[in-house]
């Protein structure tokens, strides 16, 4: 359902023999609401984000100071999941780490949405061979594997939160350009564009007032698994001990020195991020499903 | 006449994608703050080393004509040379690539082999408690870095029960990996799990597609059971989309053994690329991108053909 259409079903109120106005934006609401599994993603959503930014004002611990002499520690009432290899208090370093996949996931998903909503809106619909040759270009990063590309960058500049949401948002565009761009070609044949075409209205008039917000929804759906991707991106470069460097630490790099702390047994310092990642991400995958249902469009 | 053109049009599409990737490589290698020869030279390299070894090499030449003389090098398998591992990339790929194939063709059969039958059983028990479950599994372990998954195995089979070793076999020749066959499981099954919860969620939605079709309807009119249509007709219909499927899980499948033989040790692709990124080793690192990607994209194409070929819609439609 896009934008025009429900601003006019709106000011246009209920049709003849309804009994009170609903509006489109209430009948979304509730499909969504409607949708249990997405109710419970957008709530650990919510929840995951007080924990890592609100957290810490209440559960407050030292993640400057290196304390060898409590390293390791299991789970105790000073230190709730124990202690890592340096001293760190585990929760508190749940709490930190989480600012940074969460801050780097989301920024990196709605950067993709955006270049991909622009390039696909153009090359969609400009047409030709301009089209051919952005979709060409399309085509070749998808064939070169993001992980792979991103460990390549890793290595050239030393990453930090930064640097790793430009350059994931700038890999991850591509399925969305192609979305767009299959939405913009349908769109552009339509007569209302066809008219405004016709009584004089310019390319970028079209473009940004009538195509791109038409696209909306899909943008909406696509974002959020292209969130949960990013944060899943992050998480495997931080493991392979090429993400956001020491002091500063995400889900994924915690779990870098996991392989030693497997052999030791020192669970409290594997499961706490991984099962952190695989919420957040599957929450944010349920949330995905429930908007597409509510818009009905087709995401991935 | 209609298939030829579309598989030139779809080879031809494939070797211009092919032609991009090689540019944004030799990108990358200029990308490099003191450009290539950087790369080669190291981090630790001074200004003026570098300058020197620009005037030796031709690398103050204009780019255009650096890029063709570096196709021309790839053309004859001339990868460049890691002067960490101090052996020509070409080699060094030539003698890991083999092993990862290895590794990722018995994930992949072994997954399949799990997949397949789990999606078709769930769309046979279609919307009841059993397929609830197994689907909200899927959707966990679809969320569930690989990594994450092989530390858990590790730590409950090679710690708590002691059933499994927890490093890949060793040894030069496949031969020698697959003389350790316990060895072997861990790493294939942390491989395996991705693509088992991946490949039933595309089973059972293919599955589901075909019971909608004709050719259903008149096999149960003619009496035919629920059990032999989907054995006999539905199954071999379906494996069509998933051909398909597994030749874009290409680069995944990559991704995947990236991590798995990081975790265990394993000596293929994955664990030459993740020690050049360490090093960093620029010449393997972006080597390995250029092979991945190649194979990325003959695993689209192929997947394509293949599809014209096994299933006669396609061909007509297009």
């Amino acid at each position: 359902m896009s934008e025009a259409q429900i601003e006019v079903s709106r000011r246009g109120g209920a049709p003849d023999g309804m009994a009170a106005p609903v509006s489109n934006r209430m009948l979304m609401w509730k499909r969504f609401m409607r949708n249990k599994i997405a109710v419970v993603g957008a709530v650990v959503v919510v929840l995951a984000f007080a924990f890592a930014f609100l957290g810490p004002l209440i559960y407050q611990t030292d993640q400057v100071h290196v304390q060898l002499s409590a390293a390791n520690e299991a789970p105790s009432a000073n230190h709730w999941l124990g202690t890592d290899a340096v001293g760190f208090d585990q929760l508190g370093r749940m709490m930190v780490g989480g600012q940074v996949s969460l801050t780097i996931g989301l920024a990196a998903g709605v950067l993709a949405t955006v270049i991909g909503a622009l390039w696909g809106s153009v090359a969609g619909y400009t047409g030709g061979w301009v089209d051919a040759i952005m979709m060409r270009i399309v085509d070749s990063g998808i064939a070169i594997p993001a992980l792979f590309i991103l460990l390549v960058i890793s290595a050239i500049v030393s990453p930090n939160s930064l640097t790793m949401i430009l350059v994931i948002g700038c890999l991850a565009w591509l399925v969305p350009s192609r979305l767009v761009r299959a939405e913009t070609l349908t769109l552009k044949s339509r007569d209302y564009v066809l008219t405004l075409r016709g009584i004089g209205g310019g390319h970028w008039r079209v473009v940004s007032r009538h195509i791109v917000p038409n696209t909306i929804s899909t943008l909406v759906v696509n974002a959020t698994f292209q969130i949960a991707d990013a944060i899943l991106l992050v998480a495997y470069v931080s493991y392979l001990g090429m993400g956001v460097q020491a002091p500063a630490t995400d889900w994924g790099g915690m779990l870098s020195a996991g392989l030693s702390a497997a052999y030791s047994g020192f669970w409290w310092l594997i499961i706490p991020p991984g099962v952190a990642i695989i919420l957040v991400v599957c929450a944010f995958n349920a949330i995905g499903d429930g908007l597409r249902d509510m818009f009905d469009v087709k995401g991935r | 006449m209609e298939t030829f053109r579309f598989i030139l049009k779809r080879v031809g599409q494939s070797v211009v994608v092919v032609f991009l990737v090689t540019i944004v490589v030799f990108a990358l290698l200029h990308l490099l703050p003191g450009g290539p020869a950087r790369g080669i030279l190291g981090v630790q390299a001074t200004p003026e080393q570098i300058a020197a070894f620009k005037e030796k090499r031709g690398l103050d030449e204009p780019l255009v004509i650096q890029y063709l003389e570096y196709l021309g090098r790839l053309l004859q398998g001339d990868l460049g040379r890691s002067y960490v591992l101090n052996a020509p990339v070409a080699d060094l790929i030539i003698d890991r690539l083999p092993k990862t194939l290895l590794l990722s063709v018995l994930s992949a059969a072994v997954g399949l082999m799990i997949a397949l039958p789990l999606g078709i059983w769930q769309a046979y028990k279609r919307n009841r408690p059993s397929d609830y479950v197994l689907t909200s599994l899927s959707f966990v372990a679809y969320a569930t870095p690989v990594f994450f998954v092989g530390l858990i195995l590790i730590i409950v089979f090679t710690q708590w029960l002691s059933w499994f070793p927890p490093l890949a076999p060793r040894g030069d020749s496949i031969a020698d990996i697959l003389s350790d066959p316990q060895a072997l499981v861990l790493p294939v099954t942390t491989a395996a799990l991705g693509i088992i919860a991946l490949f039933s969620r595309y089973m059972r939605a293919s599955t589901l597609d075909n019971l909608s079709e004709d050719y259903v309807r008149t096999a149960a009119a003619k009496g035919t059971s629920e059990g032999q249509i989907l054995a006999r007709h539905v199954f071999r219909n379906s494996l069509t989309s998933i051909t398909t499927m597994l030749g874009y899980y290409i680069p995944v499948l990559f991704a995947g053994s990236l991590v798995v033989e990081q975790l265990f040790n394993y000596p293929g692709m994955g664990l030459l690329f993740w020690n050049a990124a360490q090093a960093p080793d620029f010449p393997v690192l972006l080597g390995c991108v250029l092979i991945i990607s190649i194979a990325t994209v003959i695993g689209s194409l192929l997947a394509d053909l293949v599809q014209v070929f096994i299933d006669p819609r396609v061909r007509h439609s297009s």
